[in-house]
């Protein structure tokens, strides 16, 4: 029997392949598309090259003053001069290194979590959840060990921001797994009807609103005498609210599992809690990552609203400086500052909730 | 198949024997639905039974009410000598005794093969994380899947699933073993690597209760058949007999039915 002899192998049509291959599939596939794409290039054309000369090539980067920017484009000499308040807000100047030790604190504690062959990343989680909050807040307070009182009213900028963004979102997850486990407690009613309530109240108000009431009716309810302070009340007022919304959330992710696993887990003679947080509770998280993140995000912008009671967080210390008389007519700057330093933050945490998603991905089929 | 096989180990066990699991005129009901009708059923300390049924019977119900997945509401269960009541602790020592295998294994899917068996040992019973593996890999190379036991129950076929399953329980050393349909999730070629499995299980001595349809497995092991209809156990005998000499025409009708084409 004669072998057929091989077809030879052949390049692909120049059409189909290289970037010219890819234009007129991704681009050019249809009239529609075509005309779309060449509306979107005009427009990228009127609003990118303006804005690159305005922000880079006509803009002013070096100065102390004002008069050191021409005006042709931005002033980021505005920035520089006051990006360490934008930082500290007014924390004194020489106890900022408070601050950084804080943070610095904060990275080292983190950055061996995420080391794959990391041996104690449970000790190390456990100090950063216990120890840590303690260090961090007397650090920052002070008023012992010969470090002088700072009040919470002179704290401010991006480090204000992520302090109330942290402690939201360490105590909003927790509590909010609690609400959901609790409404779904249909053998104790009383409980479930409490965690109702809990969420849909807070659920219906406005986050202003909690904090404008948190800062401004609430003492009126307290007696006299008795005050605690405004950041204090701002990160309870944003960590209830948040808990509400992540309760929602895990909630999802608890009724996205199927009850063959609770029944499983109960068989082993696993009991309610246990069952809960080995078995149950790392399923449902991990199916609501998105949801958790997408929380996570808006409660980082949400605490710029703080700013309705005084505390003057990233955006408020840059709408305050705005106000500068010395340096009227640079809001522009200040705002595409704060919004470039928002969209890092909010950016990074959509990053590892993708990478977080793919590294939990066991190959299951559900 | 319908060659009665010659009847495995038939050493039943005298009928004064210690009772493993035993049920006195138990009632259920879901709603108004009256599901369990005064089931009264002793399973002897190493006795196999295998439960049979039309579809809807309340097969499931029974062996999930002996580990309390479903609560029964008249007559008493007892479980090694404890009966079992509402309280909570009562409730998970019955259920750390009692292993149960179900249709659609229900392995945990975040952990492995090996983190699935040694989950409830560690977390239950206490035992120290290196000795819970020595034990799951034990069960692992018995159920006949060591190989697998670094990798995560998604990446197995189902017969694999289901032996990992049996491991998981058999890690807690269980009194008793429940098999709610073990097989009935499995492609054909997958029954028998669990029922030679099953089969292993009965050999080494386990009281087993078995909810199949499995006809061979019943004749190879089986020291009893309970066959149930709407609710009630309408016959039990030997194997043997259960299937040559039904003695109701409704264990007849049924008997027809899976055994006959
Ligand atoms: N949670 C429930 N609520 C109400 N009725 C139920 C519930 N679970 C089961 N039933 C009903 O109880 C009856 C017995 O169900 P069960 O699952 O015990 O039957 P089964 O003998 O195991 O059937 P199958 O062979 O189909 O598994 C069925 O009629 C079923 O519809
Ligand atoms: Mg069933």
């Amino acid at each position: 029997m004669a072998a057929v002899p091989r077809q030879p192998d052949l390049p692909p049509p120049a059409a189909a392949t290289g970037a010219l291959g890819w234009v007129r599939r991704n681009l050019f596939d249809s009239p529609l598309n075509g005309a779309l794409t060449l509306l979107a290039v005009y427009l990228l054309y009127l609003v990118v090259p303006p804005f690159v000369e305005w922000a880079i090539l006509k803009a002013d980067w070096s100065g102390t003053t004002a008069k050191d920017c021409s005006r042709a484009g931005a002033c980021w000499v505005f920035i520089g001069v006051r990006l360490n308040q934008f930082f500290y807000g007014f924390y004194p100047v020489a106890e900022q290194w408070r601050v950084n030790t804080c943070l610095a604190l904060l990275v080292a504690f983190v950055v061996p979590l995420f080391i794959k062959r990391f041996a104690l990343k449970q000790w190390l989680g456990a100090v950063l959840l216990v120890v840590y909050p303690v260090v961090a807040f007397h650090l920052l307070v002070g008023g012992h060990f010969g470090l002088a009182h700072v009040e919470t009213s002179k704290w401010g900028g991006l480090s204000l921001t992520l302090v109330i963004a942290i402690v939201g979102m360490v105590a909003a997850l927790p509590l909010g797994i609690l609400l959901a486990l609790g409404r779904r407690a249909t053998n104790m009613p009383v409980l479930k009807a409490l965690c109702v309530a809990f969420i849909e109240l807070w659920r219906g108000v406005p986050l202003i609103t909690v904090l404008f009431m948190s800062s401004v009716m609430l003492p009126f309810f307290l007696p006299e005498g008795m005050n605690f302070d405004k950041l204090l009340r701002a990160l309870i007022g944003v960590a209830l609210f948040e808990a509400a919304y992540m309760a929602e959330v895990v909630r999802g992710g608890l009724q996205g599992i199927p009850k063959g696993q609770f029944e499983a887990a109960a068989a082993l003679g696993l009991g309610f809690w246990r069952s809960t947080i080995l078995v149950i509770l790392p399923q449902a998280l991990k199916l609501v990552i998105p949801g958790i993140v997408n929380t996570f995000i808006a409660l980082f912008k949400d605490t710029s609203l703080v700013l309705i009671i005084g505390l003057f967080d990233l955006l408020g210390s840059i709408q305050a400086a705005n106000s500068d008389t010395n340096w009227l007519g640079f809001s522009t700057e200040g705002y595409v500052f704060a919004a470039c330093v928002y969209w890092v933050f909010c950016f990074g945490m959509s990053r590892y909730s993708q990478w977080l998603e793919r590294k939990l991905h066991t190959g299951h089929r559900r | 198949m319908s060659t009665p096989l010659a009847a495995g180990p038939t050493a039943t066990p005298a009928a004064p024997a210690e009772a493993m699991v035993e049920l006195q005129e138990v009632h259920k009901w879901y709603d108004q639905f009256h599901v369990l009708r005064n089931i009264n059923l002793r399973v002897a300390r190493g006795e196999r039974i295998v439960v049979c049924g039309p579809s809807g019977s309340g097969k499931s119900t029974m062996i999930r009410c002996i580990n309390r997945l479903e609560e029964h509401q008249r007559g008493r269960i007892v479980v090694d000598g404890v009966e079992l009541t509402s309280d909570v602790k009562n409730i998970e020592r019955i259920r750390s005794e009692v292993g149960m295998v179900f249709q659609h294994f229900n392995l945990f899917p975040h952990l492995t093969v090996l983190e699935n068996c040694v989950l409830a040992p560690m977390w239950v019973r206490k035992t120290p994380r290196r000795q819970a593996e020595e034990t799951a890999m034990e069960y692992l190379e018995r159920v006949r899947i060591p190989e697998q036991a670094r990798k995560y129950p998604g990446q197995l076929s189902g017969g694999q699933q289901q032996r990992v399953a049996i491991a998981r329980s058999l890690c807690m050393r269980p009194k008793v073993m429940l098999f709610d349909e073990p097989t009935s999730a499995l492609d054909p070629e997958m029954i028998k690597e669990v029922l030679d499995v099953m089969v292993g299980l009965a050999e080494s001595g386990m009281t087993m209760l078995c909810v199949t349809h499995e006809m061979g497995f019943a004749k190879t092991v089986a020291n009893r058949v309970i066959f149930m209809d709407r609710g009630e156990i309408v016959e039990e005998n030997e194997p043997e007999a259960f299937f040559t000499h039904p003695r109701q025409e409704r264990t007849k009708l049924f008997l027809s039915q899976i055994l006959g084409h």
